[in-house]
């Protein structure tokens, strides 16, 4: 049996903004293609030979990041843009969810925008006469059909694009991330609506950023990344290798950002730090990032590493971290602390304290040292953190103070809510159950 | 391309109800509504009339009542000039059409032109009127011979079919080069007032001018509507240009369409 969607090899060039207008126009016309006469500089590649194929069907969830051409290709598959070389073909009418009411005119009312709208999207009159009562329902917008769409919610003509967009009864379904639009309610409806093609054997392309969604809702999945194809098959596996090179990428992105703000830390020293405790804790009400200090000791490196020893900033909610800090004191002291503290990103100070504290009375630091602070299990909800590390003088004076110029990120399965995750368990006497998951 | 006019064919439904809704839309929520648009002409006509009967009289021997040879020249002056302004936007504006629904492109600067041919079918009751008022009621010897009449739907198909190609032929461009909108409406401009409109081209003093008259095309259509509507007197003397320009305008047609058939995959990149 044919695909219901193939794609050969498809490669898709843009133009880059700004280039030479005349061979742009010259090459469209002599060869029917806006990029046949540009350099490679000029031009954009959006997809670099990408081949797939959707079975008659199936539902394919197109996963990627932002600009990984996810939308080329779903604009490939509607034939509103043609590929350079390659090529895509499609059997069985097409309706593609883009841009849910693309086509409304603000001042005529729902109803003949609703003609209008099943006109362009391939209906007959007389179709659309016998689906109509059911594209308003489904809208839920009988009180306001007869009202000029200029007067809609946004969600009311989103809701009315996508009713129109559904009843084409077409074969073959392409969603460019449109559930966003409705409420709860209504995006419950629109999924059902999906169940009910995917049950009719439509064949379904889906783009999304919904992971749940594709995980789900998917019978493949495929990844996509600057263009070109980087897994396709069974959504669990695809996502969680998605969901790996995400990791990695923010990791980076992290610890860059680390880096930026450590070197600028370092190339504007501040001397008017808090010189004792008492001014040190008023201060990190106004958390700002920073490095202080008299360097008497430095603090030249600080590592972050999980459970599995090696350094990095994404840690998982219960996983273990450890910090450490490379000290280095040119002359021995005597008086010394180490002392951490943990922000959230918006700058709630979550937790703070130092070897003094916690009764470790100083004796003498010399030359490099390692300090480690350990912690077995990172109770934190999801979101982003800050660290402050610092050492210094039983007084507060500081050696080396660094103020928020440490990031990590914590993840979690689990969408639970505030800063801290309690270690917990749930008990439940009888009369009470759960139904499994799937 | 061949393919793609006949796949034309088959939306004629959506080009009807684009139309429908451009001229609904148009006048939604005036009070007047769709009567604006006999309004619209008849109050120009007005104004012209005491123009140039009273602060700008035209004695020009001939075509008078002026204001009426003016408003022949006029109104299909209006249709055309007007579709092509809108022609060299409607790619742009409609943007979001091409880049989120499939639907054939060229079906907006059509309907554009349609949508003011029905605009001008409203205003040639009130030249009508206007025209056979003059005939009973002023010493203007000015009669409207039905046989002359048949003619008139074939000038209408002509600039129908010159206007469509144009329209055809600008909207892609407009695309790529966003200048043509500035240079087609000063263009229009000037080509308003090189064309016999506003003054009669058969007069010894323009004689030089005759080559220069023959070779634009709009000359030919102003003409011919005087000459049908407001010189019935004569017969009609220019037909076998009308003919010639006919021709001419099919081809225009064509090469439109194919020019637009060629762009047309670049558009949803350029809009």
């Amino acid at each position: 049996m044919t695909p219901a969607i193939e794609l050969t090899s498809v490669t898709k060039l843009y133009r880059r903004y700004g280039g030479r207008q005349f061979s742009t126009l010259k090459s469209a016309l002599l060869s029917g293609s806006i990029t046949a006469h540009l350099k490679p500089s000029e031009t954009f590649q959006a997809l670099q030979d990408v081949s797939f194929t959707v079975p008659r069907g199936q539902t394919l969830g197109v996963i990627g990041r932002n600009g990984s051409g996810k939308s080329t290709a779903l604009k490939l598959v509607a034939g509103i843009t043609k590929p350079t070389s390659g090529t895509v073909r499609v059997d069985g009418r097409i309706s593609a969810l883009i841009e849910l009411g693309a086509g409304f005119h603000p001042e005529i009312s729902g109803r003949e925008n609703v003609f209008i709208n099943g006109i362009m999207l391939g209906l007959s009159r007389r179709e659309i006469q016998q689906r109509f009562d059911e594209i308003v329902e489904f809208a839920e917008l009988e009180e306001f059909i007869d009202a000029p769409v200029k007067t809609y919610s946004s969600g009311m003509y989103m809701r009315l694009g996508f009713a129109v967009a559904i009843h084409v009864d077409p074969d073959v379904l392409l969603v460019d991330e449109v559930l966003a639009v409705g409420d709860e309610g209504f995006t419950h409806k629109c999924l059902d609506k999906f169940a009910e093609f995917k049950r009719r054997n439509k064949t379904i392309l889906l783009v999304t950023h919904s992971l749940g969604l594709v995980e789900r809702f998917c019978d493949e999945a495929l990844w996509l990344d600057r263009g070109t194809k980087r897994g396709h098959g069974d959504p669990t596996s695809i996502i969680g290798a998605y969901m790996t090179d995400v990791e990695r990428q923010e990791e980076q992105l992290l610890a860059d950002t680390d880096a930026r703000a450590r070197q600028q830390a370092d190339e504007t020293p501040s001397t008017t730090g808090p010189v004792d405790a008492g001014d040190a804790a008023v201060d990190m009400m106004q958390a700002v990032e920073g490095r202080w200090g008299s360097g008497g000791v430095e603090i030249t490196a600080v590592t972050l590493t999980g459970s599995t020893g090696e350094a990095t900033h994404i840690f998982h909610t219960g996983e273990a971290i450890a910090v450490r800090l490379a000290v280095t004191a040119a002359q021995p002291v005597t008086d010394f602390v180490f002392g951490i503290g943990i922000f959230t990103a918006e700058g709630t100070f979550v937790y703070g304290t130092n070897t003094f504290i916690e009764e470790y009375e100083p004796d003498v630091l010399s030359g490099d040292a390692e300090v480690t602070f350990n912690v077995d299990s990172l109770d934190l909800v999801e979101g982003t953190y800050k660290l402050d590390v610092a050492v210094h003088r039983r007084d507060g004076a500081a050696y080396d103070y660094h103020r928020l110029l440490y990031t990590f990120r914590v993840k979690s399965r689990l969408k639970d809510v505030g800063i801290y995750r309690p270690q917990h368990s749930w008990t439940f006497s009888d009369g009470i159950r759960f139904r499994l998951k799937p | 391309m061949w393919r793609n006019l006949a796949t034309l064919v088959r939306y004629r439904g959506l080009i009807r109800s684009l139309v429908a809704r451009e001229l609904k839309a148009r006048y939604r929520g005036s009070v007047l509504g769709f009567f604006w648009s006999f309004v619209n002409p008849l109050l120009l006509l007005i104004i012209y009339s005491i123009v140039f009967a009273v602060f700008l009289p035209n004695r020009v021997e001939g075509i008078q009542p002026y204001a009426l040879f003016l408003f022949c020249g006029l109104l299909p002056w209006t249709w055309f000039s007007t579709s092509l302004n809108e022609a060299a936007n409607v790619l742009l504006s409609g943007g979001n059409l091409i880049k989120k629904v499939l639907f054939p492109a060229e079906i907006l600067p059509i309907v554009s032109v349609l949508a003011n041919m029905v605009h001008f079918f409203l205003g040639l009751p009130i030249l009508a009127g206007f025209l056979i008022y003059h005939a009973f009621g002023s010493e203007h010897l000015i009669a409207l011979h039905w046989q002359e009449l048949v003619w008139l739907p074939v000038v209408i198909l002509v600039q129908l079919v010159l206007t469509t190609g144009l329209a055809l032929l600008i909207a892609p461009l407009t695309v790529h080069f966003r200048d043509i909108r500035d240079i087609l409406s000063n263009l229009l401009t000037f080509w308003f007032f090189a064309t016999p409109i506003i003054y009669w081209w058969n007069t010894p003093e323009l004689l030089g001018y005759k080559w220069f008259f023959d070779l634009n095309p709009f000359t030919h259509l102003a003409v011919s509507y005087q000459e049908i509507l407001f010189f019935p007197q004569n017969a009609f003397g220019h037909r076998a240009w009308l003919i010639a320009l006919g021709v001419a305008s099919v081809v225009v047609f064509f090469v439109g369409y194919w020019v637009f058939d060629r762009l047309r995959d670049s558009l949803a990149e350029a809009v």
